[in-house]
Formats: C-alpha cells, structure tokens, sequence
C-alpha cells in the first residue's frame, strides 16, 4: 500500500512542479500583486481596488476590449459558415477531396506572425496594385485606417482559421447516417431540404464545439495582432491581449497590466463556463 | 438522364472547390513569386511573374535569418519539449487512470480547470519568477512548455488509458517488474498512438510560438518565429527580402505537413474533440 503511493507520487512529480511553477503559482501571486504597486520585482504599498478603478475609466483598454468584441462577433460568425461550407465541399464525392482538406487546412501549420507578415504584404502591396490596376480606390490604403485594420484581421483570421473549423463540421457529418439520406432522397426531397431537415440539425452540436473554439481563439488573438497592424494607426485596432503585453512590458506597468490580466481572465473564463452551461443544457435535451 | 444530372452537379462542385482551393493558396502564390523579384520589379507590379529569378534575396534572407542557426533552436526546443510533455504526461496520465482515489479525481480535475487560464494572465508573475530564479534562457522554455503542456496532454492520455487492461499490470507485476519497468516496457508502447498526437499538437503550437519566447529568449538563441520578427522589423520596405525570409521560414513546415499530412489532419481531430471533452467537464 504503501509502496503504491510513492511511485503515484513519482510518476506525478514532473507535472505537478510543471504545471505549479508555470501555471498556478504565477496565476496566484500574479491575483495578489494586481491589489499593490508591484514593479515586477517588489512591491512597497497596498492599493485595493486602485488599478481595477483606472482600468475601466482607461481609453485606451477599453476600446482594445471594443475592438476585441466586435471582433469576435464577425469572426465567429464568418467562421462557421465557412468551415461549414468548406466542410461540405470536401466530403462530397469529388476526386480532389483530400488534397482540398490539406490545402485549406494549411494556413493553420503555419505561425500566426509569419502569416501576418504575408498578410500584410497582401494587402499593402497586391491590394494596392490591383485598386490601381482596376480604378478601386477602396482597395488602396490597407491596414492605415482602423475599420481597414479590422477588416483585414478578420480575413486573415477566417482564413488561416476556416480550415480548422472545417475539420470539426467534417467529423459531424462524416457521422451522418448514409441511409438517412438515402431514404430522404427516395422520398423525393431536394438537396436544400435534405440540408435543411437531416444535416443541418446533426452538424448543429459542431456548432456549440466551434464557437467556444472561436471564441476563445478571437479573444486571445495575439501574433497576428502585432506583425499585421501593430495595433496601428494610433493603437485602434489593438486587441486586449496585446493591450496587457504592452502595459506591462513597453510601459513597464506591472501591477497595472497584471490587473487588465485578471480582467481578461474573468472574460475568458465567463466564456468557458457560459458554453459548458450550454453545452450541459443541451446535452439532457438531447 | 438522372445519373447524368448528378455527374454534372459533381462536376461543377470540383471546379468550385478547386477554384476556392487556388484562392486558399494565393497568398503563399504570391509570397513565393515576389520573393523571386528584385525590389524594383516588386514596385513595378506585384501579380506578374519575375522576369529573371533574383536568388541572391534568398542568399541574403538566408544569412540574414541566421537561419541554420535558428532552425536548430527552433528543432532544439520543440524537440525536447515534446519529449518532456510526451514522457511526463503519458505517466501521470497512467498514475491518475490507474490511481482510483478522491485525491487523483482531485489532481486530474485541477489539471484539466488550467486549461481554461490564457497565457496572458500568467505571463507577467512567470516572467517575473524565472527571472529572479535566473531561468530565462532555454532550459526554463521547456521547462515552461512542459507547464503548459501537460494538461491536455495528460488529458489524452488519461482517456487511453481506459483502453489498457488492467491484466497488463498484474501479470508485469507477478513477472517481478517494478513500476517504472512495467511503464516503460509495457504501457507506453501501448500508448505510442496518442502519443503521436500529444506531439503533433504540441509541435504546431510550440513551433509557431512567438510571445512566449520572445519574453524568455535573447536574439542570440532566437527560434525562427522570434528571429523572423526581428529580420522583418529591419526590412520593413524591402519586400524582396522580407518575402524571401518568410519564404525560407515555412519551408521546414511544408516539408513536414507534406510527409505527414493524414497524420496531422487526424491528430488535430482528436485534439479538438478532447478539448471540448475536457471542457465540458469542467463545472
């Protein structure tokens, strides 16, 4: 008996030192600091609430959270008509199914920084020549004005992100019965009925799956932030986690940016639980 | 006549994906066939292709990038940090699947509620910490990626193991192995599958990793994401460079999706449905 408890203890060590040092002790000692002066090194004076006062009166943090919201919103929106139509694509019958999964999915492989750089080309250069090209003044100026900027974090979002939403829809549908389809088709129903009363109410649990996914994924946004926009022009399409990196590491802000930091958590985590709560909803209905 | 109905629609559903399927790779198109032209060429159109291919912005990329040299940090890091994560976390996952106690429910439970805080809202405190424990250099990376690592990789594991007997155990046991051997020798070979996923999912996200290292590591053992953005940060008007780096900079990527492209597809699939699992059993 006693001997069990020791290699349970062994083969434990490693992640609990891991996930301990990296992880819990840093999310506590980082909750407390948020309450003082805390300068990264040591902290001289209690502030209460101090910070988490300034911060909701801060412009600067709360149109990053704006700006991160309404982000979101599109994103997950855009995403889950195209990983579902993508998605549809790839498990007809077609010869280039497989090499089509791979093509769109690849974005994904590939850093979000690199892919920002990329993107920035894109829309700064190609864009630029082909509004020239065809007299579309719109498409000249990317990226220098903030509805620009958002616009094209979303699309290089839903592009490198599409492909993996994709996967999602295509596990759902692959689970489709064939012969529900195929009896549908013998009763004579066309294809929109046939999305409209069979797959589309199976794929709908995908849904639940990618909006926590993309949800989660629009709020902690950070690579592609930086090397497609910088934040830039004037730090208005800054999102909130690169908000928090610039507080604390360019303003020096510690105990200020560790506050935002709990902030972002509570938002994140509100996300989480509120789709588990609908996740469990759901699952007695069904 | 109906037959010839649905070839056609097939038909036109393969010219659509194959359209789509061209605009999904037009960006690499278009990084690729700039990245051959000379910085002149760029400013005279950026959709044509380049009238003689400028190998030397590759050749000054190259140097530019230190490129074997971030490579093999890049290699060096994920590398170990994949075996640390595949090594610790297949054993706690066995530890915590075999160990029926409220204490394990507890443990397991912890880890996988870890998963629900951003690296954001540890960054500052962990940054702090490793730095006056004087960390801040590769070692205290892996370290760091073994943190967090672990949880959905400990996650994974714990699920395969419901597919190991018991039997395994007892008959090891009797044969006089101690614990460590009869992990080793018999229960890890078992779990070589998930393994292969736990490292495809940790190798695309600590590969492509910007923030965290750029907080740990000095330019001088700098990955290729880290390395990229200080190269690009130096170019910022000469896209002939810029173009070729990031060009050079996927390559590694593209030859590995190319060689284990269903593998990957597959891991992925696996990982996202266990997140949600994992998610859904936090209350």
């Amino acid at each position: 008996m006693h001997n069990r408890n020791i290699w349970f203890w062994l083969f434990l060590t490693p992640v609990i030192l891991g996930l301990g040092l990296v992880v819990v002790i840093p999310f506590i000692y980082g909750f407390i600091f948020s309450f003082t002066d805390w300068n990264g090194l040591t902290a001289t004076k209690f502030l209460g609430f101090e910070h988490y006062i300034n911060l909701f009166q801060e412009d600067e943090f709360m149109s990053s959270i704006w700006f991160t919201v309404k982000f979101a919103v599109v994103t997950v929106i855009l995403l889950n008509i195209m990983g579902l139509g993508l998605a549809l694509l790839v498990t007809r019958n077609i010869k280039t199914n497989n090499l089509l999964r791979t093509v769109f999915f690849m974005p994904n492989l590939i850093g979000g920084l690199i892919l920002g750089f990329i993107w920035q080309f894109i829309f700064v250069s190609v864009f630029d020549d082909i509004g020239t090209m065809f007299g579309i003044e719109n498409l000249q100026g990317w990226l220098s004005t903030t509805s620009t900027g958002f616009w094209g974090l979303v699309i290089l979002t839903a592009w490198q992100m599409a492909g993996y939403i994709m996967i999602i829809y295509i596990a759902y549908l692959e689970n489709i019965p064939k012969d529900l389809i195929e009896a549908a088709k013998i009763d004579g129903a066309n294809g929109l009925q046939r999305f409209k009363s069979i797959t589309f109410p199976l794929v709908a649990p995908a849904f639940t799956v990618s909006m926590f996914l993309t949800l989660s994924m629009a709020f902690k946004i950070y690579d592609q932030n930086l090397s497609l926009t910088n934040g830039g022009p004037f730090n208005s399409t800054q999102m909130v986690a690169m908000e928090i990196v610039r507080t604390a590491f360019s303003d020096n802000q510690m105990a200020y940016a560790q506050a935002k930091a709990v902030i972002f958590f509570l938002i994140v985590a509100v996300i989480a639980l509120t789709q588990v709560y609908y996740n469990k909803k759901r699952e007695v209905e069904m | 006549m109906k037959k010839n109905k649905e070839k056609r629609n097939l038909f036109s559903i393969e010219i659509l994906g194959i359209a789509l399927g061209l605009l999904w790779i037009a960006p690499f198109y278009l990084m690729i066939v700039n990245a051959f032209k000379t910085k002149r060429e760029i400013f005279e159109g950026v959709l044509g292709i380049p009238d003689s291919l400028a190998l030397e912005n590759f050749v000054q990329a190259f140097i530019d990038l230190e490129f074997l040299k971030s490579l093999f940090n890049s290699v060096l890091i994920t590398g170990l940090s994949i075996a640390v994560i595949i090594l610790f976390s297949s054993m706690a996952g066995y530890a915590l699947a075999r160990n029926k106690s409220k204490l394990s429910g507890i443990i397991f439970f912890t880890f996988v509620a870890a998963m629900l805080i951003p690296f954001q809202s540890v960054m500052i405190p962990l940054v702090s910490i490793f730095g006056q424990a004087n960390m801040l250099n590769a070692g205290g990376l892996v370290f760091m990626y073994l943190g967090f690592g672990c949880s959905l990789s400990i996650f994974l594991y714990h699920g395969a193991m419901t597919g190991v007997s018991k039997t395994m155990d007892e008959a090891a046991i009797i044969d006089g192995a101690n614990r460590f051997q009869l992990f080793w020798y018999i229960i890890f070979p078992l779990l070589k599958p998930i393994s292969v996923t736990v490292g495809i999912l940790n190798t695309i996200w600590i590969w492509n990793d910007y923030l965290l290292p750029s907080l740990v590591l000095s330019e001088a053992n700098a990955t290729i994401p880290l390395k990229m953005f200080y190269f690009f940060g130096q170019y910022t008007k000469q896209w002939h460079l810029a173009l070729a780096g990031l060009t050079i900079a996927i390559i590694p990527v593209i030859i590995g999706y190319f060689f284990a492209q269903k593998q990957i597809i597959k891991g992925v699939s696996e990982g996202l449905s266990s997140r949600l699992k994992a998610n859904m059993i936090k209350e």
